[in-house]
């Protein structure tokens, strides 16, 4: 009776059940196909029948709704009758969960043709060269005026919080992955809960503090950034120091150089491409952030680039405003075009941190290293 | 028996005498110290907000959290309707997010195609990078024209469930839209905490569960799922913090009011985030800034709790030992 499964399946040609075959839980094989394709077609039939001939109350999103659920109880059967209800049921689920992944994709793709096809009317070269001055009003056309100045006061307040949250980031990601202890516990409770201060939160504490001292500038708006910006650093360039296998340390410590060399010289080093990435997926979440820097940068309508004196625009905020404050419609394009310029950096931020971290897990580590620190951790 | 075995002394690890240099004791004080910042950091952020507060509470007193009218100037502000907007507008959002984040989650984990893992998994985290400022316009703009018609039908065939009831036929800028909006901008962020708990689940007992003649949607019942039940709470816990949290993109969507109203498709709501991101510029500092500082207080003080909970849940949970989230 012990005959290769190869064999016995060789031997009947024509199986009566397709069920008597082994085969493997995640294998799709052409009857399948034909079975997924046959259930839509009779669902979108029935559907039809329904919508068009008995009950002629035809709107789109109710014939899909209808369609989807008479595809689902028509696959069921077809399943059930070729292979039985065990697989019926993963072939439904498979057709459910797969629906949901796709229900994901269609917001991605609507939010981004939606947002160029408002945006790009109003973008010319102009956008990125002029400002809000000389009183350009709702009747002034569209493509009147830039973003000039919130694309520096952008620039400065991303860049300034940069230089505050990287390396107190970096350092913080260093005490919770090499040092660790008693404290590790708590103060990655504590990165989570910063996590989750909502950024109109941290806009007026930075008011509170700051603001109402010094005035609204640029720099405020940075030092809310920074709080938003700082536990997404940690936990991803933690994530990425966690991956530098132990193996490099204990050589290091063990040739007797020191702990903040082993770091410096070592760990570090190893994991660049992964720190790299945390910058920028930090500055991606940075560069959009709106809610932070209204009770500090303000917005205005003038180049100021200084960002330590005075009220700064921010290109979320010119977006923003815009919006909010006129229903005009040249007005609003303004806006729209500014929020494409801030999607497409996004974007192209987005891609970087993908094509830099992409490297991250093929850290060049000698195959020995790898094995015996894999090894030591069991 | 020779004597010289037995005499000899078991074999202890000989000390190694750890002195750390002055360049590595530093190096230690300061790490921790940038991790302790982020402790100081939240601690100054409640003192501060409860020191600008001060003034409306003693303006207001127990008052504050009991009253629903927001006229500081007036003489009484109150934070009640705009914290119980904040919990519908999050509740609607999470009602609608769970399910697409779990059922996504379960595809990812257990059910694609190794070809498509990794566009798909570039899509969410797309989602989750882009500006909440994006999804706010494209709510107002394109969303809320298209969701009337639901919103529509919802009040005309389901109004004897008392939350779908309406008075008229205002649909549009309600809490029900900016909820469907905040959910669209959090499915991202739940599905990617429960794919990763999903993905720890035990290969063993997975394996172990197909071996017995399950399909893979009984092996995800028996193993996946129980096993992944922290992280589907935490999960979703998280996704309720950063609802509530949530500012810009409702303020743009919703038409402010302060009733509080459980008909959800009706024009009008508010939440603490979107009335402080819509107050702001014209608060006086007299009354306006202290009272929109003990609403940021309130919903820090909510969103801290919420947060650390889902932070707690994920950790505790056996799957979600070394997940982050």
């Amino acid at each position: 009776m012990v005959t290769d499964v190869r064999d016995r399946a060789a031997a009947r040609p024509q199986p009566a059940f397709a069920a008597d075959v082994p085969m493997r839980p995640a294998s799709f094989r052409l009857g399948d196909t034909g079975a997924l394709a046959g259930s839509a077609a009779a669902a979108i039939a029935m559907s039809w029948l329904i919508y068009f001939r008995l009950a002629p109350t035809a709107s789109i999103p109710w014939f899909a709704i209808t369609a989807f659920v008479l595809f689902l109880g028509v696959y069921w059967f077809v399943v059930r009758e070729l292979d039985g209800p065990v697989l019926a049921g993963d072939r439904v689920m498979t057709a459910v969960t797969a629906s949901a992944a796709l229900a994901m994709v269609v917001p991605l793709m609507l939010i981004l043709g939606y947002v160029v096809k408002q945006g790009y009317h109003a973008l010319t070269w102009h956008f990125f060269t002029d400002t809000q001055e000389f009183s350009i009003g709702p009747l002034a056309p569209a493509t009147a005026g830039g973003a000039a100045h919130a694309i520096v006061g952008t620039l400065e307040q991303v860049g300034l919080a940069v230089v505050m949250s990287v390396p107190l980031g970096f350092m913080c990601a260093i005490f919770l992955n090499e040092i660790g202890g008693r404290l590790g516990r708590p103060v990655r409770v504590f990165v989570d809960a910063m996590r989750g201060v909502p950024t109109i939160v941290a806009g007026l504490f930075v008011y509170a503090v700051w603001v109402s001292q010094f005035g609204f500038s640029g720099f405020a708006a940075s030092l809310a950034i920074s709080i938003s910006m700082l536990p997404i650093v940690t936990r991803t360039s933690e994530e990425v120091l966690r991956l530098v296998p132990d193996g490099l340390r204990e050589a290091s410590l063990a040739l007797g150089i020191s702990e903040w060399r082993t770091v410096w010289g070592v760990v570090l080093p190893t994991a660049r491409s992964g720190l790299i990435t945390s910058v920028i997926l930090g500055v991606a979440r940075a560069v959009g952030e709106t809610a932070p820097l209204i009770a500090t940068a303000f917005g205005s309508a003038l180049m100021n680039s200084d960002p330590f004196h005075g009220p700064q625009a921010a290109l979320p905020l010119f977006i923003f405003k815009l919006i909010t404050q006129s229903p005009s419609p040249n007005v609003q394009q303004r806006a729209w075009a500014g929020a494409l310029v801030l999607m497409l950096v996004v974007l192209a931020l987005f891609t970087l941190a993908r094509l830099v971290g992409g490297r991250t897990r093929s850290v060049r580590v000698p195959r020995a290293v790898q094995d015996a620190s894999s090894r030591g951790d069991r | 028996m020779s004597t010289a075995a037995e005499t000899v002394y078991p074999d202890t690890p000989r000390g190694v005498p750890a002195s750390r240099t002055r360049a590595d004791r530093t190096f230690r004080v300061v790490a921790t110290a940038a991790g302790l910042a982020t402790l100081v950091i939240l601690g100054l952020i409640g003192l501060f907000l409860l020191i600008r507060a001060v003034p409306t509470f003693h303006q207001n007193g127990w008052h504050f959290f009991t009253t629903t009218e927001w006229n500081p100037d007036g003489g009484h502000a109150g934070v009640l309707a705009l914290l119980v907007g904040t919990i519908e507008v999050a509740l609607i959002a999470l009602v609608l997010a769970v399910p697409v984040a779990v059922l996504t989650a379960l595809y990812l984990t257990e059910y694609v195609s190794p070809r498509l893992r990794r566009p798909l998994t570039t899509v969410l985290d797309l989602l989750a990078a882009l500006p909440s400022l994006i999804y706010g316009l494209w709510g107002f703009f394109f969303l809320q024209p298209h969701l009337l018609g639901v919103s529509a039908w919802l009040a005309s065939h389901l109004d004897f469930l008392p939350i779908f009831k309406t008075s008229g036929a205002f649909f549009a800028a309600s809490p029900f839209i900016a909820g469907v909006l905040v959910g669209l901008m959090l499915t991202p962020t739940a599905t990617s905490v429960m794919r990763e708990v999903f993905a720890q689940a035990p290969p063993g007992e997975k394996e172990a569960a197909m071996a017995l003649g399950g399909s893979r949607w009984r092996m995800i019942r028996a193993v996946v799922l129980p096993f992944g039940r922290g992280g589907i709470v935490g999960g979703s816990m998280l996704a309720l913090g950063r609802a509530m949290g949530e500012s810009v993109s409702i303020a743009l969507v919703i038409s402010s009011n302060f009733f509080i109203s459980a008909h959800i498709l009706q024009t009008g709501g508010n939440t603490i985030g979107a009335h402080i991101a819509n107050r702001f510029g014209d608060a006086s500092a007299a009354y306006g800034l202290p009272a929109l500082m003990g609403a940021a207080l309130v919903l820090f003080v909510v969103t801290l709790l919420v947060n650390t909970g889902a932070s707690l849940i994920v950790r505790r949970s056996r799957s979600g030992a070394g997940v982050e989230i």
